[in-house]
């Protein structure tokens, strides 16, 4: 019994994950750009989070529905002012300067919050769990795997239902041949890049309540969520869920072995994959 | 000009002759330094030089190779490791320990490669910095070395190192103050036969055929370049280099740990600045950006977290406006080449008298 109780924490931390790695796939499928500063912009919105919880004395999801416009004009101006100036066949200078992102920003966050970890206050819904066939499930992991599961059907209906869904994917396949249809690429991608900061707010929120965090742990999100991308299978974000779903059941089973082993657990996990299925376990796109 | 035109392939240039004499005449001078300079000098002349062996391993493997490392700091872990593992477990001298270092580097690099060169491109880079965290987590369990909190080289080990007593005597100076020369002098080697060894490469034909890799792979293959191999050889190379680096650089520190040997800050972040600010996919560049790098520590390294936020944002700010970075300004403006590598044809037609033309074998470097 212990051991599925700790593959299904596994499974529902799967879905922290997800959420991680859904924006990084987002903007990745649609301009081939990784953002290396990924994993400390959710760091970013955690902290801006933080701050309208105290500043405004709010509940951290009223919180987070405020801060998500502002990530949203973030990414916006993110993508629209510096990261298009860099896209290009040339991978160096998109990796290069959102590595430098990832440097400013930490230590900006360093400065301004310093290195003390931090926890969003999530009240009686921190501690609250149902029973369910005998387990007892937190309510938070099991809104955290609710709420990737949404975000996955959404941007699915987004991208194969909607006008701009389309435009998205006429731009991923040819941004040249978009712009003769009366699309702009530069906006497509300035529009992406808002959305997925969208979901970064949602998995900042989920990160923020369940554990500490602080100004340093960005880089390690972001290899989560690259972890999870890369073994669901570039282009399928179902499969990013299974991603992140392995990569969590691996982090728990190695945790509930030795506590020491829980992160390498899930690296070793990941490599395994790569070595079995290079290209993932549901490969779609070509890259 | 049709029958009988004379010409040979040079690549040599009237500023690298002048330059030549002067990096010679630097050596000779950094050689003789220990004798009246300051233990303070000497020790960020350790930095400087170590820093700058890196930044010239990662230029390679970036700039020329087009791969995109951010997990560099696994071959420095693994090679200081390694180093501290022959001292400790097997009772070596630190300083042939430090080969020691080279080579657990390019062992390990050949399972790491098997494993990244799976991912593309960006990907790529994510991975290497995966290999790097699996690593660290691996070693800190390693207890015979002090596990996750690390562990100090053994004072038996670092009295008697090789050839400090002879620079005891010599130079008149204490244990500590001689572990530093003979700590600097190794970096000064290290610094010198890193140089000119991958000056040596680009200048080959398998520095071209990198050259051609990088700015078009499927041309470079149609002219029966492996790429493939060429990969790999800048791969191993690099890595063994840093090993070596890191293993040195951890002689002179004497205490280890796995957050401080694998960090991504020290020996990647700072490494890709260096390379950016100073000019990626030249020699000359990471030699500029050093000492850019050396004066901004100097300057702000009191103000912490301000100092690697300015860094960061000269970083991005270089690659936006600059992307050759300051070298590539200056060559731009003056045609300066340190270290040429670009092949030239030069005509010695008689008619023509000495015509030069630049051929396009290689891209403007």
């Amino acid at each position: 019994m212990i051991w599925i109780d700790t593959i299904i924490q596994g499974v529902l931390l799967g879905g922290l994950y997800a959420l991680f790695a859904a924006g990084l796939s987002l903007v990745f499928g649609i301009m081939r750009l990784v953002n290396l500063a990924h994993g400390d912009l959710i760091v970013f919105a955690a902290y801006l989070i933080l701050l309208l919880v105290s500043l405004l004395g709010l509940s951290p999801f009223l919180a987070a529905i405020l801060a998500a416009p502002i990530m949203f004009g973030v990414g916006w101006a993110l993508q629209r002012h510096v990261l298009n100036r860099v896209l290009g066949p040339d991978i160096l200078p998109p990796l290069l300067v959102t590595f430098g992102l990832s440097v400013v920003l930490q230590n900006a966050l360093l400065e301004g919050f310093s290195a003390d970890s931090q926890r969003l206050p999530a009240g009686e819904i921190a501690t609250a769990s149902v029973q369910m066939g005998g387990l007892n499930l937190g309510v938070l992991p099991l809104l955290t795997f609710a709420s990737a599961i949404l975000v996955i059907v959404g941007l699915n209906q987004l991208f194969y239902r909607t006008e701009l869904g389309r435009a998205f994917r006429a731009t991923s396949d040819d941004a040249v041949t978009a712009g003769l249809m009366g699309i702009r690429p530069e906006r497509i991608f300035a529009t992406a890049t808002a959305i997925a900061m969208l979901v970064v707010t949602l998995a900042a929120l989920y990160l923020g309540m369940r554990a500490n965090f602080d100004p340093n742990i960005g880089p390690a999100r972001l290899i989560y969520a690259f972890e999870a991308v890369i073994i669901g299978g570039l282009g399928s974000l179902w499969g990013t869920l299974v991603g992140g779903i392995i990569i969590g059941v691996a982090q728990t089973v190695g945790a509930a072995i030795n506590p020491e082993w829980q992160i390498l657990a899930g690296h070793l996990a990941f490599l395994i994959v790569l070595l079995i299925k290079p290209r993932g376990l549901f490969p779609r796109a070509v890259d | 000009m049709t029958d009988t035109a004379m010409y040979r392939v040079q690549t040599q240039t009237r500023a690298s002759y002048s330059a030549g004499a002067v990096c010679i005449a630097l050596i000779i001078l950094f050689i003789l330094l220990p004798t009246f300079a300051s233990r303070g000098l000497i020790q960020d002349l350790f930095f400087i030089f170590t820093m700058l062996v890196l930044a010239q391993f990662w230029n390679l493997l970036a700039g020329y190779g087009g791969l995109v490392s951010v997990g560099q700091q696994a071959f420095v872990g693994m090679g200081a490791y390694a180093m501290f593992g022959g001292v400790i477990l097997w009772g070596l001298d630190p300083v042939p320990a430090i080969l020691l270092g080279g080579v657990a580097a390019l062992i390990v690099a050949i399972p790491t490669a098997f494993f990244t060169f799976r991912l593309q491109g960006a990907y790529f880079a994510i991975g290497t910095w995966v290999i790097a965290e699996v690593m660290r987590l691996l070693v800190a369990q390693w207890k015979m070395l002090g596990g996750g909190t690390g562990t100090s080289l053994p004072r038996t080990a670092t009295r008697e190192m090789w050839a400090t007593e002879w620079i005891q005597t010599t130079f008149d100076v204490r244990g500590a103050a001689a572990r530093d020369i003979l700590t600097y002098w190794l970096a000064l080697a290290l610094v010198i036969a890193t140089i000119a060894g991958i000056y040596w490469l680009l200048r080959t034909k398998r520095g071209l055929a990198l050259a051609a890799v990088r700015d078009n792979i499927e041309a470079a293959k149609s002219v029966g370049v492996d790429a493939a191999r060429m990969k790999w050889l800048v791969y191993l190379v690099s890595a063994a280099g840093t090993g070596l680096t890191g293993a040195l650089i951890y002689v002179q520190k004497l205490r280890i740990s796995p957050d401080a040997a694998f960090s991504v800050t020290d020996w990647t972040a700072y490494v890709i600045f260096i390379v950016v600010i100073g000019g990626i996919g030249t020699i000359e560049g990471p030699i500029l950006g050093v000492l850019i790098f050396f004066i901004l520590q100097s300057l702000l390294a009191d103000y912490g977290s301000w100092y690697l936020m300015v860094l960061g944002l000269i970083g991005i700010a270089v690659m936006l406006f600059a992307p050759r970075g300051l070298w590539g300004l200056i060559s731009e403006k003056t045609g300066l080449q340190i270290f040429p590598v670009r092949r030239r044809l030069v005509l010695t037609n008689p008619k023509d008298g000495l015509n030069s033309i630049q051929s396009d074998k290689q891209r403007e470097a």
